[in-house]
């Protein structure tokens, strides 16, 4: 490493970049959130009250928790899978290469269309899987049926995301030197102390990478629960980006979603740092 | 559980069938007129017809929505990695003032809800008067993709030895030269698995690019929100719009399908 200031020359671009997006965009959304907005020339300032009357509301407050629920939810389930499924790969091969193809292609798939396509194939009347699941006699409408919305958009987040966490953890598996399989077994290691002894620290940086995208993205749900529930039934399946949009977007309450807004943010934030925090606290007792 | 290199497990074929049931529901729904749809449940297509697709491809509001959408994708793609490179280069090979505050702060970004960009996002790009236009949601996509691109370019550029560099000064090769003729092509890899990513957030977003477009640049994935004509929802023309956005997402698997073990390591492992 160089000590060298006319790198700033080569990092200006993106910080130009950043700025216009993202700096001018934020101000914005911290100047609206500490103002009353009546029109162009007549503000208000009035310090925390967005804020405090936010954190009052009863639907925010629920959306919060809601949103938590989903997030901790689907972490359960896709980060467990992921890895499951990154073991089952072959490592190398022509079956591979189909594999990770399967695998990558819910991640390229619009949102809209995904929660499109769960849309036709839950359906009770034209899905195959609400078809199925009436026909076993069971009765199963997620247009109704809170828990039905809650069990198939979880199941749909599990279909779209859970690839993700199983080409990081695949490519960690594969970065790990076939010597410390061979060392594992010459110890007569159990299959399930190769996985806690040998896989498990090489996947430490990938699973920490897959945990934070998979944190903060969930976190951020929008578009599948738009599409597939629109949030309902009721406000049963609105988490909080969807019912920051309809202030934000339906109602034009400039204070209030830009209060909403810069909690939000934060919220994320905490969350991905504290995680990061934890993992990085743990490396350094072990090490 | 399978050994290393050994066969893939019974229970990853399992999970790929899971992945391709409800894609195959809808190739299988896009085949089909609406009537047959909502005439009852058939495994297979029983009268496979390609009028949905017809459709789509001859209606200028859904080609049209296509091709603003492929414009806003590329866009953001050759934005993302012109200006994601010599950051990259600088963070792997450099250090400067505010180095780690800097990358630590750019990935911040990838960490903001969509949602709350969305107030102020529609009167910053009205008062520049990009709104309505692709390079408007292509910028506004950069809020993601550019971070992202740092972060796994920086990767694949540490992973060059710095004797590279040193031996091209040695050669009496010019930065420029090196830079272009030589790092380029060595991670040209991580390059491919960029745009990979730069796609896998640009083509497949809803909320910002609905945000930032109204009729002129109306993208394919708004589009598909609005296709409830008088006799309700025309679901076999929704779904084979859906399979013709899964495409371009298989086209760009397929470029990058050697790459795309190392590039998920971002590089780094």
């Amino acid at each position: 490493m160089r000590a060298n200031q006319k790198a700033w020359l080569a990092v200006a671009p993106v910080v130009l970049v950043v700025a216009f997006t993202a700096v001018a965009p934020l101000m914005t959304v911290v100047n609206y959130s500490v103002q009353d907005i009546f029109d162009v020339h007549t503000r208000l300032f009035v310090g925390l009250d967005w804020y405090r009357e936010t954190l009052r509301d009863p639907r925010f407050l629920e959306a919060l928790v809601r949103q938590l629920g989903f997030s901790a939810l689907v972490l359960a389930l896709e980060i467990p899978l992921g890895i499951w499924i990154a073991r089952c790969m072959p490592l190398q091969g022509r079956m591979t290469v189909a594999f990770l193809i399967i695998l990558a292609v819910p991640l390229l798939i619009p949102w809209n269309v995904v929660g499109v396509t769960w849309q036709i194939f839950a359906r009770p009347d034209i899905g195959l899987l609400g078809a199925a699941v009436t026909a076993l006699g069971v009765s199963y409408n997620y247009t109704s049926s809170a828990f039905d919305a809650w069990a198939t958009l979880v199941l749909m987040d599990v279909w779209h995301w859970t690839s993700l966490v199983a080409l990081l953890c695949f490519a960690g598996l594969a970065a790990i030197p076939p010597a410390y399989y061979q060392a594992a077994a010459l110890d007569g290691a159990s299959r399930w102390q190769v996985f806690r002894h040998v896989e498990l620290p090489h996947l430490k940086s990938v699973l920490t990478i897959a945990v934070l995208l998979r944190l903060m993205d969930s976190l951020m749900i929008y578009t599948e629960p738009f599409v597939l529930t629109g949030g309902g039934p009721g406000a049963s399946t609105t988490f909080l980006s969807q019912y920051l949009t309809s202030m934000a977007v339906g109602q034009f309450d400039l204070g209030p979603a830009a209060a909403f807004s810069v909690l939000y943010f934060l919220l994320i934030l905490l969350l991905c740092w504290l995680f990061h925090a934890s993992v990085m606290k743990r490396g350094d007792a072990a090490a | 559980m399978s050994a290393p290199n050994g066969k893939a497990h019974w229970s990853l074929y399992l999970y790929c069938l899971f992945l391709l049931a409800p894609l195959y529901w809808l190739v299988s729904m896009a085949v089909k007129s609406n009537r047959d749809i909502l005439g009852g449940l058939e495994l297979v297509p029983g009268d496979p017809t390609l009028a949905n697709f017809v459709e789509v491809a001859t209606n200028p509001a859904w080609y049209g929505a296509f091709v603003n959408s492929l414009t806003y994708v590329c866009l953001n793609a050759a934005l993302s990695i012109t200006v994601a490179l010599p950051t990259a280069y600088a963070f792997s090979r450099y250090r400067f003032l505010g180095d780690k505050q800097l990358f630590f702060w750019l990935l911040t970004n990838r960490m903001a809800p969509p949602a709350v960009f969305l107030l102020p996002f529609f009167q910053l790009y009205s008062a520049v008067g990009l709104f309505d236009t692709p390079l408007a949601v292509a910028l506004a996509h950069c809020l993601f993709t550019v971070p992202l691109a740092v972060w796994i370019l920086e990767g694949f550029v540490s992973a060059v030895p710095k004797e590279l560099d040193e031996m091209a000064a040695i050669d009496g090769h010019s930065f420029p030269f090196f830079f272009f003729r030589i790092l380029i092509p060595v991670i040209r890899g991580g390059i491919g698995v960029t745009l990979f990513f730069c796609f896998m957030f640009s083509w497949v977003e809803l909320l910002i690019a609905r945000t930032l477009t109204a009729s002129e640049a109306k993208p394919i994935v708004v589009a598909m929100t609005r296709t409830v004509s008088a006799s309700g929802l025309d679901w076999g023309v929704l779904a084979a719009a859906g399979v013709l956005t899964i495409l371009p997402g298989l086209a760009v698997v397929w470029f990058v399908r050697r790459h795309l073990a190392k590039g998920f390591a971002m590089g780094r492992v």
